[in-house]
């Protein structure tokens, strides 16, 4: 039963990454985006991983999808339709493949972990305490990381003329 | 075992299906009644006693008519919009209780779940927007987009104070922690904010910049008609129903009334939800609807300010361990001042217009 279901979550992820990459429509290829992510986001699910998965649905599925779409229609469809190049495919190449090398080498050390019977969800106050204390550091860091792009994308909405503004 | 769960899930959808139709049906009919009372009207009238089969008639005629599909349109996400639209406002009720016992399943964080789901509406109203290949339609969809992820944040924010005060999102404990003191009296701000910021998600009156029928027509809506239409219609007064139902569970302790057995508890809640309904009405025939640049600031520079502020204010008086007539006291202040910083900034132009005509007439009559 879980893999089956399992089995459907990872084609919808899967089919759905391909349709961003495949489609020629920029609208298809957000809406194809936010299939795959809701597909990660059973996936996480069927992991225990509740408070996770609610994030992925919160974050990706309404906000980010939302903002891609934005942007989307903010621009000027017909000058990007069909489109399909993309000068830095090298690059992307070996992005992916090299994270697709840590992944399976983390698979491969992990893997005793990984078929631990007891797949518990973690209760919710446990992940707040021990993200507050055993991983401060880390939560600090990435909200310092976020502050700085919220920084960021303040000065570059602003333009040029005005950053000479005092 | 397993058949027998299905079974039962199946039941409990079907029971809230018609639950939920008689719901959105009496809420039109309130609505149309309610609003013609404010303005010195009956409303109403012709169909049923007290008009009381307006909405079936309306429900037929919507579902009767013809269902056009424009030529230009984006056919397959013109169908799945709604849809889309509508699954979410469906999904939410799974995890809201009526009593202790009357819920479909009861999420240790049905909170979070709650608002997770609904923000997936958003998508729904964005592909509408621009599968009508329609500028009006389109402009709708920016908007809905613009607003809905700018209010969502205090909803969330507002949502986290009541989390903070109940140590837990699971609806069941927070209604639980609130047998002494409903947190109306211990979070006025919290429930303020939770307020105005849900009647802003699901984009009724003096937030209905999104549908804006005088300027852009119905927005996201304009291209659907028929059962299409009728779906978002649908969609659009569950949600409502869900702001008043989770402002009843969080702030005004659910189905806990002094003295009363627990089989009166649905009843509770549906008089409680129900009322806050009407202010949610009253809203509407009380505001004007805000420009968009107004409801942008409005959010960005008061609701989610105030969000903060409630958090930090709960998280002082949590950790000091100060009684919780405090955080109201606190939380009761910041209202009453931000009332009055927004009564000075809304009058002061016509204030300023009202002295200088006072000063102009005095001078012409001083020279006279």
């Amino acid at each position: 039963m879980t893999l089956v279901v399992f089995y459907l979550l990872a084609a919808v992820t899967l089919l759905g990454a391909m349709g961003v990459v495949v489609t020629r429509n920029v609208v298809y290829a957000a809406l194809a985006l936010l299939l795959s992510l809701m597909g990660v986001a059973g996936i996480y699910l069927l992991l225990f991983a509740e408070f996770l998965a609610l994030v992925q649905v919160l974050i990706y599925g309404g906000a980010i999808t939302v903002v891609i779409l934005f942007a989307i229609m903010l621009t000027r469809l017909r000058e990007y339709k069909g489109v399909m190049e993309n000068p830095q495919w090298p690059l992307g190449l070996l992005a992916a493949t090299a994270l697709f090398l840590v992944l399976v080498a983390a698979f491969l050390v992990d893997s005793p972990r990984m078929n631990v019977e007891e797949r518990l969800a973690v209760p919710f106050l446990l992940l707040g305490g021990s993200l507050f204390s055993q991983w401060a550091i880390a939560f600090e860091v990435a909200s310092l990381v976020l502050l700085v792009a919220l920084i960021g994308a303040i000065i570059v909405a602003r333009g040029e003329d005005s950053r000479e503004r005092p | 075992m397993i058949g027998r769960e299905v079974a039962l899930a199946a039941a409990g959808l079907v029971a809230l299906f018609v639950g939920l139709s008689v719901v959105v049906l009496s809420l039109v009919w309130l609505e149309r009644k309610f609003l013609g009372r404010l303005q010195g009207r009956i409303g109403p009238m012709r169909v049923g006693p007290f008009g009381l089969l307006q909405p079936v008639a309306d429900a037929v005629k919507l579902i009767l008519k013809e269902d056009v599909v424009p030529a230009w349109a984006d056919k397959g996400l013109f169908w799945i919009a709604p849809i889309l639209m509508f699954v979410p406002s469906f999904m939410v009720w799974v995890t809201i209780p009526f009593s202790r016992d009357l819920v479909i399943r009861n999420l240790d964080m049905g909170l979070f779940y709650f608002i997770a789901v609904s923000v997936v509406s958003v998508v729904g109203l964005v592909m509408a927007g621009w599968s009508s290949a329609s500028k009006y339609a389109i402009l709708g969809g920016l908007r809905s987009a613009a607003q809905l992820v700018s209010y969502e944040i205090p909803v969330i924010m507002a949502v986290l104070g009541v989390v903070m005060l109940a140590g837990s999102m699971n609806l069941l404990t927070v209604v639980d922690k609130q047998a002494s003191v409903p947190y109306i009296l211990v979070q006025p701000l919290g429930l303020a904010v939770f307020l105005i910021a849900g009647v802003a998600e699901v984009g009724r009156t003096p937030f209905d910049i999104y549908p804006a029928e005088s300027e852009i027509v119905g927005g996201p809506f304009v291209e659907y008609s028929g059962a299409h239409w009728a779906i978002f219609f649908l969609a659009e007064y569950i949600n409502t129903f869900v702001v008043a139902l989770l402002v009843t569970l969080l702030f005004l302790g659910g189905w806990q009334w002094p003295h009363l057995p627990g089989v009166w508890a649905p009843v509770v809640v549906l008089v409680k939800t129900y009322l806050v309904v009407m202010v949610i009405f009253w809203f509407r025939a009380t505001f004007p609807r805000l420009r968009i640049d107004q409801l942008m600031a409005f959010g960005w520079q008061v609701l989610i300010p105030l969000s903060f502020v409630n958090i930090v204010l709960t998280g002082i008086q949590l950790y000091y361990r100060w009684p919780s007539w405090s955080l109201s006291l606190m939380s009761l202040g910041i209202i009453l001042a931000m009332a009055y910083w927004q009564y000075r900034t809304q009058t002061a132009p016509a204030q300023a217009l009202a002295r200088s005509y006072s000063q102009r007439a005095y001078s012409q009559r001083r020279g006279a």
